[in-house]
């Protein structure tokens, strides 16, 4: 099919980094009924941008990280990365998931030198970056510690180092802190965001933590439920770097205020 | 821990059994002994021992015999059903066209198709050898081929955003992943190749310890039958041990789940 704009659908041309145009994807469940999982989407992601999705459970977030992702493809509606159709995964773009998933066998090392391993790259040239970012996330001292001997926080840490060392533009995380308990999830808040300050990473974050959303974002994405959609956008105006001290600001509140209003007005709104 | 403690530690768990054990042993050359059981019935441990010490010239060539039908008919059926899994797992059409004949040979009896191997192939080694295999070889198919497949999904999605071949995925993912699944039928694989040495053997071998059980059980011998089997049940437990030994070196990241008390 040509690129060409038809009417009615906006061109992607001209957008940001990841954008998506009408995006919609239905699943086919185990009766056979088809469900709408996102409807209508419109996104722009801009270069160094950190992007929170923010929604209750079933709001499609996860599936609309998949498809930035190229990990499934849209039912409707186009998605592009840098200028170019998205239509499969990109090596420049890294993923985090929920749950670490490291390779049992693999030492923390190992694992987090993978990607290399996997891109085909010289695992040599990856090796002092790697041990950087161990200390980084304060792994220090446990290079050689395999997963079972790790808690899982330190997985996590782990999992976050395995999709910074190649370096990708775009970092994807699906509710990467969802696993953590709470003081251990303001904290890597915060070192997340002190890395994406070092590195100048893109990044399109999901959770279900509107004060996490508004704490990390530049843009708060604000999704409803059944069909998925995107209500709002709202831009946060709080300074960088940001500091867990913020959330007890009149904007920060508000921000949240409005966040929740949204989601449960959405909710409650409907018939 | 220290070595004595560790050895100390190992008496004191295995000691109660041990000598349950040996209680019945004594019990059973007291019954032997007292009640006049006639030895081709039922001998004595002493008696056993003492009847097969006597082969002791002609014992090593049967154990061979058996061992190496074993351990042939073990890697024949690991160097086939490994590959055949990962056949099943990637292709669709093999699937379908290699399970239903599979299924088939599994369910045969396999002492009903030796005696065709031995036509086949002739009376020696290699035939013992393929009958062991066939015997080891299902558990080893259908185990790897649900390791291969089990490799966590997210991670398999994590392996695509890195544009990754299959071949590479394989090699560093889904083989690894298989291992543990793969040792696990390798345990009842072992296992099952004794039986299926001694199934050749009775069906037609000159030696091997399932030889020797069976003349001697036509020649009334009851009391060599039995060292005959006793060999034998070391001999399976050896190899057991054997395996779980490699599986303890390949797979240290892994343990079953009874071991993984001990282990900490």
């Amino acid at each position: 099919m040509s690129p060409s704009p038809s009417p009615g659908t906006p061109a992607p041309a001209g957008a940001g980094l990841l954008a998506a145009r009408g995006l919609a994807k239905r699943y086919a469940t185990r009766a056979g009924a088809d469900v709408l999982a996102l409807s209508g989407v419109d996104i722009d992601v801009a270069p160094d941008e950190f992007v929170t999705l923010v929604g209750p459970s079933g709001c499609g977030k996860s599936t609309l990280l998949k498809l930035f992702g190229g990990l499934i493809q849209p039912s409707e509606g186009t998605l592009s990365f840098d200028g170019r159709p998205l239509e499969r995964p990109s090596r420049s773009i890294g993923m985090v998931f929920q749950r670490p998933v490291l390779l049992p066998w693999r030492s923390v090392l190992g694992n987090i030198l993978f990607p290399v391993e996997m891109l085909g790259w010289r695992v040599g040239d990856y090796l002092e970056e790697a041990n950087r970012l161990i200390a980084l996330v304060g792994l220090a001292g446990f290079e050689r510690a395999r997963p079972d001997e790790l808690s899982g926080g330190m997985q996590q840490r782990v999992s976050i180092c395995r999709a910074l060392v190649y370096d990708p533009k775009i970092l994807l995380m699906d509710e990467p802190f969802a696993a953590l308990d709470a003081m251990t999830r303001e904290e890597f808040g915060v070192e997340l965001l002190d890395i994406w300050t070092k590195r100048r990473k893109t990044i399109v974050f999901v959770t279900h933590s509107i004060p996490e959303a508004v704490l990390l974002a530049d843009r708060v994405v604000v999704m409803t439920p059944r069909p998925g959609r995107i209500v709002r956008e709202i831009a946060v105006r709080l300074p960088r770097p940001r500091s867990l001290a913020m959330e007890f600001t009149p904007e920060f509140k508000e921000h949240v205020e409005t966040i929740r209003a949204l989601i449960h007005g959405g909710l409650r709104g409907r018939p | 821990m220290s070595l004595v403690a560790r050895m100390r530690a190992a008496l004191r768990e295995y000691a109660g059994a041990a000598l349950i054990l040996l209680g019945l042993l004594v019990a059973w050359q007291l019954v032997c002994d007292w009640a006049g059981v006639p030895v081709w019935l039922l001998p004595s441990p002493l008696r056993i021992v003492a009847e097969t010490w006597k082969l002791r010239a002609v014992l090593p060539e049967h154990i061979l015999a058996t061992l190496w039908a074993v351990l042939g008919g073990f890697f024949l059926a690991l160097a086939s059903g490994v590959p055949l899994a990962v056949a099943v797992v990637y292709s669709p059409l093999l699937r379908r066209v290699l399970y239903p004949p599979l299924l088939m040979l599994q369910s045969v009896p396999k002492v009903a198709i030796a005696p065709l191997l031995l036509i086949w192939v002739g009376y020696g080694l290699s035939s013992r050898m393929i009958v062991a295999a066939t015997v080891a070889f299902f558990p080893i198919l259908i185990n790897t081929a649900t390791g291969l497949e089990a490799a966590d999904a997210e991670l398999l999605d994590l392996t695509r955003s890195f544009d990754a071949g299959r071949l590479k995925v394989f090699w560093k993912v889904r083989l690894p992943w298989a291992l543990p699944y793969l040792f696990s039928s390798l345990k009842v694989a072992i296992t099952l190749a004794v039986i299926g040495a001694v199934v050749a053997e009775f069906v037609g071998a000159d030696k091997g310890l399932g030889y020797l059980i069976l003349t001697s059980a036509g020649n009334m011998q009851t009391a060599l039958m039995f060292g005959a089997l006793v060999l034998l049940s070391l001999l399976g437990m050896l190899c057991f041990y054997a395996v779980v030994w490699v599986e303890k070196l390949l797979c240290p990241w892994y343990l079953p789940s009874g071991e993984q008390k001990q282990a900490r």
